[in-house]
């Protein structure tokens, strides 16, 4: 039985909290922690108008936002599920982020996981705070409550229809016992009025006035602006350092050292310079003189990772799947086929760079952090405050993207020992260069792929090697000794029907930091499941979706590999199906394109969501250009479907900038691109019309913040191969490729 | 030293060395933060005010530069988001980190100050300064021609 993935988000959490404390998650909202503890769970459950709802009695309804808005819109679509079985007028709605109480909250946000996991416990916490306020309006009638109904901020009674405002129980509601969470009485999903429809997202206007407050916008009486010199070098250290002229420049208040505070929240350690605002300490900083003690990371490059790969691929890597007998199968076959897959480290970009700002008092501590793990950001501030996390008050402000860079507590560690040497509030803020250059990338990877076909043109045989710089080997020497199928995702749950797989890992070493960026390893194993299989198809002479959809076979239900079995979300093939024909039908597949241009297909399962994708190039032998993407998804109920449009639009190009645009490269330890001029992005000249289609779907909704990114790239590939012949295999693509 | 400039309408005086950047004084001087910090090398168009009408990355100005002209900033666009650009921007959805979008709205409006009905190649010419991550620039182009209908008295249906 293989190992399930050693690092998921999970569980990271609980083992790898700053200094070894252990990290309260606390309550988890989630079915499995009410299956396992219901007893326990009636004695903790948080009373809803303490947690998730206030309404004032003038009836403004106030909704609590247990995630983090990085811009994925839960800002708009976790209320919409709260006011939907709470029964307000939407249109009453504001929103307020809530505090960090790892006793209520879960806030930890991403896996595509808010709206997910969210969905029950905010529909259970809103339907019993609408069956406490008519059991308040019952009481006052002398009714029973089956003789009461909620409605749009009222309840009412009887014919002719007497009624309640919210505002006039809430008093009295939040004081009755609050109904067991696993029995209280949801909504039939025909009656939603709420949930299902195009909504307007609640945090534009701030957003297009400049009123809205993020990370980087926080401002404290007294604070002062701080920026940190770190090693260019990955795990390098401060040997000395001469603050003689950063100290002159005017603005400049100190300059003094803070250490690296090793694996857990994996700072660097580095010379802060404190101003009076961050331009001067920009300045002072650059008057810094600093000489690095470098260490042995200085000897890593690119060219001597890629050694490593060649070198790890010449041997069999160790086994992580194998049904049948792959490699007798792929010797005795009369074709086979094979390819080589590559792709880069790549970064996040927040537009908004890392900061945290951060006040440690003698007894207390409050914090200002764009942070996707407000609950890891309080435990390192407490661990630097020497202070209980209870007194560590982290406010979650919104965020300039996030795409799991801000999941991490680097940039909070920092902040918070500038904050306690310093006993000022002070803000640690990135450059854009800090940012780029002091990244948590997506690991490189280098992959081989082999298949055969049998006389029926199924899959006889699929192997798949990879060995790429892990993000389990770098947080931990379990993790180094046994990544597991963390490198893999769902790639190793291949849909395509074959009696032999085998798939294989070598670890390659890097000092360069990796962690997860959005969608993780499905970015790399998107690409190379689906050009391959595509290639197989142009082998075998077939039409690339009519193969897909041969190969997938028949209806079915695939268990995840490796995944737990609780946690299993099989892949159900007719979904996958689904969202290929909707996109090929959307796109007009069949209808012919002129010579010099191309279409290509590529449809992945990951967080437990479908979504198929057909790009449109014009290329040549000299250069490419996508002049259209069409995706379709199956994420299960779309609780606000113009927010699910955005998201696939979004993560389209993500993708595409990741496909077409630079490499994040590796000299002397350290990495090269810096700025914009050197790791491009996507501009709106170069951004092609993305068209979305979502399936209608009862189901539960599931992820989609990420689920879009596999399938680009391939489609990309596939159709450049369909439009030139000519297969790329190597990420990010350029004009010259084609020569 | 103390520089003088208007400021949204309003004259302002400030007291810093003349090679600040002014998107430092606005942003940490005078606490006006709806302006963006994003790569301080004029590339990403965060920082887009306008400077006498034109839109300008403040990140390479110096403050020096300014003295005794008119800066407008996002704040000044309108005193409740009723600017058409801004109220496109919110019928289209087109934000979603929103860390951007200070900038993208600066740099539309300037555009449709000098082109009040532009092509999508004047969109592109004017806009592609200005970087999203979050990938919207779709609604942008939307919004953009729907304030372009709007603020010529033309209403696009609903």
């Amino acid at each position: 039985m293989a190992t399930a993935p050693l690092v998921n988000r999970r569980d990271f959490l609980k083992k790898t909290a700053a200094g070894g404390t252990a990290l309260v998650v606390g309550f988890h909202l989630s079915p499995r922690a009410f299956a396992d503890q219901a007893k326990d769970q009636e004695e903790k459950t948080p009373n809803p108008f303490d947690a998730w709802v206030r309404i004032t009695p003038d009836d403004r309804v106030t909704l609590v936002l247990g995630k983090s808005e990085m811009g994925q819109g839960v800002w708009t679509a976790l209320p919409m599920i709260l006011a939907e079985e709470l029964s307000v007028d939407w249109k009453q709605v504001h929103v307020e982020q809530a505090p960090t109480n790892p006793k209520i909250y879960d806030l930890g946000t991403g896996g595509s996981g808010s709206v997910a996991g969210s969905w029950l416990p905010l529909r259970q916490a809103g339907a019993a705070a609408r069956e406490m306020l008519i059991a308040a309006a019952a009481k006052r009638w002398e009714v029973g409550t089956d003789t009461c109904k909620a409605k749009n901020g009222f309840v009412v009674h009887g014919h002719p229809e007497r009624s309640y405002r919210f505002g006039e129980l809430v008093v009295d509601a939040s004081k009755l016992p609050v109904p067991n969470l696993n029995k209280v009485p949801l909504k039939n999903a025909d009656d939603f009025t709420i949930v299902g429809r195009d909504t307007h997202r609640l945090d534009t206007a701030a957003k297009s006035s400049g009123k809205a407050q993020f990370g980087i916008d926080s401002r404290v009486p007294g604070m002062l602006y701080a920026v940190i010199a770190r090693c260019p070098v990955f795990e390098g250290k401060v040997a000395s350092f001469d603050a003689s002229k950063a100290k002159a420049v005017t603005g400049v208040r100190d300059v003094f050292e803070i250490k690296t505070s090793g694996r857990g929240a994996s700072t660097t350690g580095g010379v802060a310079v404190l101003a009076d605002n961050s331009w001067a300490a920009i300045e002072g900083r650059k008057a810094l003189e600093v000489k690095w003690d470098e260490g042995t990371a200085a000897n890593e490059s690119s060219e001597e990772l890629r050694k490593q790969f060649l070198a790890n691929a010449s041997k069999p890597g160790g086994v992580l799947r194998n049904e049948g007998d792959a490699d007798a199968m792929l010797r005795a076959a009369s074709k086979k086929w094979e390819a080589i897959y590559e792709l880069p480290f790549a970064a996040h970009v927040c537009m908004e760079p890392m900061n945290a700002t951060v006040h440690i008092r003698p007894d207390s501590a409050e914090a200002w952090v764009p942070s996707q793990g407000p609950q890891w950001a309080q435990a390192v501030i407490a661990e630097a405050a020497k202070l209980p996390p209870e007194k560590v008050t982290v406010h979650t402000t919104l965020m300039g993207g996030g795409f799991g860079r801000r999941y991490q507590a680097d940039f909070v560690m920092e902040a918070a020992q500038v904050a306690k040497i310093s006993g000022k509030p002070v803000m640690v803020l990135w450059t854009r260069e800090d940012d780029m250059q002091h990244d948590f990338y997506r690991p490189a990877s280098y992959h081989r792929l082999e298949g055969a076909l049998d006389g029926e043109g199924k899959l006889a045989a699929w192997k798949h090697f990879q060995t790429s710089t892990s993000i389990a080997a770098k947080w931990s020497q379990k993790g180094a000794d046994d990544p597991g199928l963390g490198e893999f995702g769902t790639g190793a749950t291949i849909p395509y029907a074959t009696p032999n797989v085998r798939i294989e890992y070598t670890l390659a070493h890097s000092s360069a930091p990796r962690a997860w960026w959005r969608s993780v390893e499905h970015s790399s194993s998107g690409f190379v499941v689906e050009s391959f299989v595509d290639e197989l198809a142009h082998a075998a002479g077939q039409d690339p979706l009519e193969f897909r959809l041969k190969l997938i076979g028949d209806s079915r239900k695939i268990p995840q590999f490796g995944e737990g079995r609780e946690d299993n979300h099989p892949l159900d093939t007719s979904r996958l199906k689904g969202v290929l024909r909707l996109a090929a039908e959307k796109a007009g597949w069949d209808k012919p394109l002129p010579k010099g241009q191309g279409r290509g297909i590529a449809g992945f399962y990951s967080f437990r969501s479908y979504v198929a994708a057909v790009a449109e190039v014009s290329a040549s032998s000299s250069a490419f250009k996508v002049n259209r993407i069409v995706c379709a998804v199956d994420c299960g109920r779309a609780v606000n479907p113009n927010g699910v449009r955005a998201q696939v639009e979004s993560a389209a190009i993500y993708a595409l900038t990741a496909t077409v645009k630079d490499s994040i490269t590796v000299d002397r330890g350290r990495v090269v691109e810096a700025n914009f001029n050197d790791y491009a992005m996507i501009r709106m000249n170069e951004a092609p019309p993305i068209e979305v289609y979502l399936v209608p779907s009862a189901e539960a909704p599931t992820g989609i913040g990420e689920p879009t990114v596999p399938v680009i790239a391939p489609a990309i590939c596939n159709a450049i191969f369909r439009a030139t012949g000519k297969r790329l295999r190597r990420l990010p693509i350029h004009n010259e490729d084609l020569a | 030293m103390a520089i003088s400039f208007t400021l949204n309408g309003k004259s302002q005086s400030v007291d810093v060395s003349p090679d600040m950047p002014l998107l430092w004084v606005l942003r940490d001087t005078l606490q006006m933060t709806g302006t963006k910090f994003g790569c301080g090398m004029a590339l990403c168009g965060a920082c887009t005010v306008h400077i006498n009408g034109v839109a300008t990355r403040s990140c390479i100005t110096p403050i020096s530069s300014v003295v005794g002209k008119k800066v407008t900033t996002i704040e000044g666009l309108s005193a409740d988001g009723s600017h058409p650009v801004q109220r496109a921007w919110i019928e289209e959805d087109v934000p979603q980190c929103g860390y951007c979008q200070s900038g993208q709205i600066m740099s539309a409006v300037a555009l449709l100050t000098k082109k009040p009905n532009p092509t999508d190649a004047d969109i592109d010419d004017a806009m592609s300064g200005n970087i999203c991550r979050c990938g919207t620039y779709q609604r942008i182009r939307k919004a953009i021609h729907r304030a372009a209908s709007e603020m010529a008295g033309k209403h696009s249906a609903a």
